[in-house]
């Protein structure tokens, strides 16, 4: 393929700049992330003594390693507020993940049902919201939700309950929290795959003797499980670190482990445990993270 | 039988119908409630500029607002030129060594927790003993907002037709030349796109910035973040609203320019 | 042979290679190119000349090489081994913008986003023309491929016939020494492929220009080409005028590829005077001329096209034929095809074997049709059968 060769040399050419960049902002701030999650805690500026210095050559390297700290992950280990807090994360990751098919699913499926050039419309004004600040979208529920808030003035007005209900600072809200923010990451590869698929398939399944229910289970559900893993892996990768939406709706009994690395770095300034606590998730997140990688670049690539 | 395969059923319109109301209720609510004159958020006392006037009178909250809009202008732009050139040479650059390393490091970004990447670029801002402020947080966005950008523009220039470029070729145009004079027009659109979505995304971001500035120089949503933890105050909606009414005008804007631009059935679409 | 000699002799010559190659070489010498991709042989150490003014076709099935080795014509591929020579200059390091020679693309590949004016223009700007110029030269062209009046439209806001004219200007606007053409018909109806096909040859013909064209379609190589390139696995099979391909196919699968034919294995028995026997289980001993070149093998097909076999109720009547020996086999006609124009039939032999035959309509009552079961002779001369070897 050489009129592609004569192509792909500029090319790569300009992929010099964002080559440098990436590697200078994405993969080496890893290193720093590893290497203060080995070193000591202590109370200075900044909060960590380090462990070995790259100036200092080799033979400082060599006895450095002599000496590295796995305490903070020790603590991580052995204090039950990480434990907790990193299965309280894939509770949460999972149970919203599987929240967002059964609602995203049925969502794609009328979009990509829709008359062509509905579809553009109906995608438009799922892609909006997406763009309109996730903050404020978060900020929009604790007007509806808190104690004297919309919510309760319906429920009370029609007398579904008596008292006003607590919604702030519970699981519920959370889960609904988590539910909108990231809803239209579920809805748009749902409806990609949906509305890539090829109607006539549907038509001869049907001609074939199969029910409309038998032939969304057997043809349209496994033709779009491409879909359905990208949509899964897009929402469940960021909400196991999610920071923010527990951080405004939940409680503060059981934390998320966004939060206790949010602690330990904010509040209690401790930059190695926080550090071990970034390593320690971004382990739990390397299986998801390459088949998520996988998937983008089929998606993106093609084949060849 | 066949018809009722492929049919809209009153399932499928009702289900679209919650799901939109279900995402836009929400903000309708907010911006109605950011003109209400009460002080009281949950009661209604009339119509009301009253909570523009407070937040364009708080100096604190309108110097976020101009950290915010300046980090997002210039971050957008290097992460718009960045995650240009990096589509580029993943559409066009064929096979090279370290190319899926290069990839990882794009596609990543994407689903990475923020806390992570926030965390790590302030280690390094710290061990290169950069001073915090406008700067580590614009370069923070661009890096990741510039990932958005590839995603966005690669997809177009995966789907472009070849031909085209091999037509430009053999009209006289050596490579750079047929790029910039036959590709380049046609993802105009997603450059576009992918501009407004890293300015977006830039105006969101709370816990990267909160990462990686320094004291003094808060952005918007750090701003808005400790006012919501305090409590609803009628000011926040009345800003929340402003920030939407932006977002509204960079949308509408710049699907005009991508209409204009005479590209066809190309929306704004981020992902 | 010949460029062996002219290699030799224009080293120690004064005449300079330029000019010699000026009067002795073709415009286009293709050189033992090969190219693969992968473990698959695209092209296969093919060898070609092309004159200058030449229309030439190159056909064959789809996966045959044909559009690979036209771009490497154009430049978009490097061949692995062998010379791409244009006016006796090796072509093979010039990048493709850099080549006197155009390429129609199959899928026209007109930019999108410029009107027809600047499409057409695009090449010309690129040469460095000076704008005035380039004014009058597309307007020139506009008015060749008769498009006037639309100078201002996008490529989306014309048909497909005009989309196709806007290509061939664009192409034809660089006066390039060879035009390349792939498939440049294959997206149009039937009706507007054959008026296209008169245009596309009245134009080379006004130019006088060398077109190459890529085609699948043997009828559109034989309506428009000075000469067919048969290709078949990557290699040429072979290369003839129109009308000595389909006469004279040199071998059993170009005689099945181009037009149809009936085929009789058998065994020479005799030969005298140009006249051979050849006796086939078939059709028993068929009678055949050896017109096109002389047989060596004993074992051979007569090959007979479907229209030069003559279908009667009582065979040929004796004045019939000239003074040529005639094939005579009794059948029974077994399928019917009217056409229009022609009706085939297959006629059952007594051996089992079935003869097609073609039988223009040349009278609106056709008197002779024949019926499904009706007993007929298949009749056809010496002449015009073939011999091909196996």
């Amino acid at each position: 393929m050489s009129a592609r060769r004569i192509f792909a040399r500029p090319a790569r050419f300009a992929a010099i700049a964002p080559y440098l960049w990436m590697v200078l902002f994405f993969l080496v701030p890893f290193g720093f992330v590893l290497k203060i999650s080995l070193s000591q805690t202590a109370i200075a500026q900044p909060p960590y003594t380090p462990v070995f210095d790259f100036a200092e050559g080799r033979a400082a390297l060599a006895a450095a390693f002599a000496q590295l700290s796995f305490d903070d992950f020790r603590l991580l280990i052995s204090d039950d507020l990480y434990i907790l807090s990193y299965v309280r994360s894939l509770v949460v990751a999972v149970t919203s993940t599987l929240i967002l098919l059964l609602i995203g699913y049925p969502i794609a499926y009328g979009m990509a049902r829709l008359p062509q050039r509905w579809q553009g419309v109906a995608m438009m004004l799922v892609i909006v919201p997406f763009w309109t600040s996730f903050l404020i979208r978060i900020y929009a529920w604790i007007n509806i939700l808190q104690h004297d808030g919309l919510l309760n003035k319906i429920l009370l007005a029609l007398h579904i309950v008596s008292t006003p209900v607590v919604w702030l600072s519970t699981d519920s809200a959370m889960y609904l929290g988590i539910v909108y923010s990231y809803l239209p990451f579920m809805i748009l590869p749902l409806y990609a795959t949906l509305s890539r698929m090829d109607a006539s398939l549907l038509e001869a399944a049907s001609d074939l003797g199969a029910s409309p229910r038998q032939a969304f289970w057997l043809v349209t559900f496994p033709l779009s499980l491409p879909g359905v893993a990208a949509g899964a892996l897009l929402c469940f990768i960021p909400i196991v670190g999610e920071f923010v939406i527990p951080d405004l709706l939940a409680g503060s009994n059981s934390l998320m482990i966004g939060q206790t690395l949010w602690l330990e770095f904010f509040t209690n300034r401790d930059w190695p445990v926080a550090s071990a606590t970034a390593v320690a998730l971004l382990l739990l997140l390397v299986p998801p993270l390459v088949l998520y990688d996988r998937l983008q670049r089929r998606q993106l690539e093609g084949n060849g | 039988m066949a018809r009722t395969v492929t049919r809209i059923t009153r399932f499928n319109m009702t289900s679209l119908a919650l799901g939109l109301a279900f995402l836009y209720l929400p903000i309708v609510i907010l911006v109605i409630y950011s003109f209400n004159a009460s002080r009281l958020v949950t009661v209604w006392g009339g119509w009301s500029l009253r909570w523009y006037h407070e937040f364009f009178n708080d100096a604190a909250m309108l110097e976020a607002a101009w950290m915010s809009l300046s980090v997002g202008t210039v971050s957008a732009t290097l992460a718009t030129l960045l995650g240009t050139l990096a589509a580029i040479g993943l559409a066009r650059g064929e096979r090279f060594r370290g190319r899926a390393l290069f990839s990882g490091m794009l596609y990543s970004p994407l689903v990475m927790p923020e806390v992570i990447s926030g965390l790590s670029l302030l280690l390094l801002f710290v061990a290169l003993n950069a001073e915090r402020g406008f700067w580590t947080v614009t370069i923070a966005h661009t890096t990741l907002t510039m990932c958005f950008v590839t995603v966005v523009v690669q997809s177009r220039l995966t789907s472009l037709d070849r031909s085209l470029e091999e037509a430009a070729m053999d009209l006289g145009c050596d490579p750079v030349r047929a790029f910039l004079f036959v590709t380049l027009p046609q993802i105009v659109p997603a450059i576009v796109a992918g501009w407004m979505l890293a300015f977006i995304l830039s105006l969101d971001d709370v816990v990267i910035a909160s990462f990686t500035t320094g004291p003094g120089s808060a952005t918007l949503p750090i701003r808005i973040y400790s006012e919501v933890r305090l409590g609803v105050k009628p000011e926040i909606n009345a800003i929340c609203t402003l920030v939407i009414a932006l977002i509204a005008v960079i949308i509408v804007v710049a699907s005009f320019a991508s209409k204009l631009s005479g590209a066809r059935g190309e929306s704004a679409a981020p992902l | 042979m010949r460029d062996v000699t002219l290699g030799e002799a224009s080293a120690e010559t004064v005449r300079p290679l330029s000019e010699a190659a000026a009067l002795d070489m073709p415009l286009l010498r293709i050189e033992g190119v090969a190219k693969s991709f992968g473990n698959f042989r695209a092209v296969d150490r093919l060898s070609l000349d092309i004159r200058a003014g030449e229309f030439f076709a190159l056909l064959g099935p789809s996966g045959c090489g044909k559009t690979t080795l036209l771009r490497m014509l154009a430049g978009f591929e490097t061949p692995d081994e062998g010379r791409i020579l244009l006016g006796g200059k090796d072509i093979a390091p010039v990048l493709p913008h850099e080549r006197p020679v155009n390429m129609m693309f199959q899928n026209y590949a007109l930019f999108p986003h410029l009107s027809v004016r600047d499409n057409i223009a695009f090449g010309l700007k690129r040469a460095g023309m000076a704008r005035a110029e380039i004014a009058t030269r597309v307007a020139e062209l506009v008015a060749l491929v008769k498009l006037e009046g639309m100078e201002k439209r996008k490529p989306d806001q014309l048909s497909g016939g005009q989309r196709q004219r806007v290509a061939l200007a664009r192409s034809l606007a660089r006066r390039p020494q060879v035009l390349l053409l792939d498939e440049p018909l294959a997206a149009l109806d039937k009706k507007l492929r054959e008026s296209t096909q008169a245009e596309l040859m009245e134009l080379q013909r006004r130019l006088g220009m060398t077109f190459i064209i890529v085609t699948h379609d043997q009828e559109e190589a034989m309506t428009m080409a000075d000469r067919i390139g048969v290709m078949d696995a990557g290699r040429l099979v072979q290369v003839a005028a129109p009308r000595n391909l389909y006469e004279a196919p040199a071998s059993r699968w170009i005689a099945g590829f181009v037009g149809d034919i009936n085929l009789f294995d058998g065994q020479v028995v005799s030969r005298e005077h140009g006249r051979l026997t050849v006796s086939t289980s078939e059709a028993g001993p068929l009678a055949v001329s050896e017109l096109w070149s002389p047989v060596t093998k004993e074992i051979v097909s007569v090959a007979i096209r479907p229209e030069k076999v003559k279908l009667s109720r009582r065979g040929p009547a004796s004045d019939e034929g000239g003074s040529q020996a005639i094939n005579r086999l009794d059948g029974v006609v077994i399928d019917v095809n009217y056409l229009g124009g022609v009706t085939t039939y297959k006629v059952k032999l007594e051996s089992g074997a079935v003869v097609r035959s073609s039988m223009a309509n040349t009278a609106r009552l056709n008197v002779d049709a024949y019926l499904a079961g009706q007993r007929v002779v298949a009749w056809f001369t010496a002449d015009d059968c073939l011999v091909l070897e196996q």
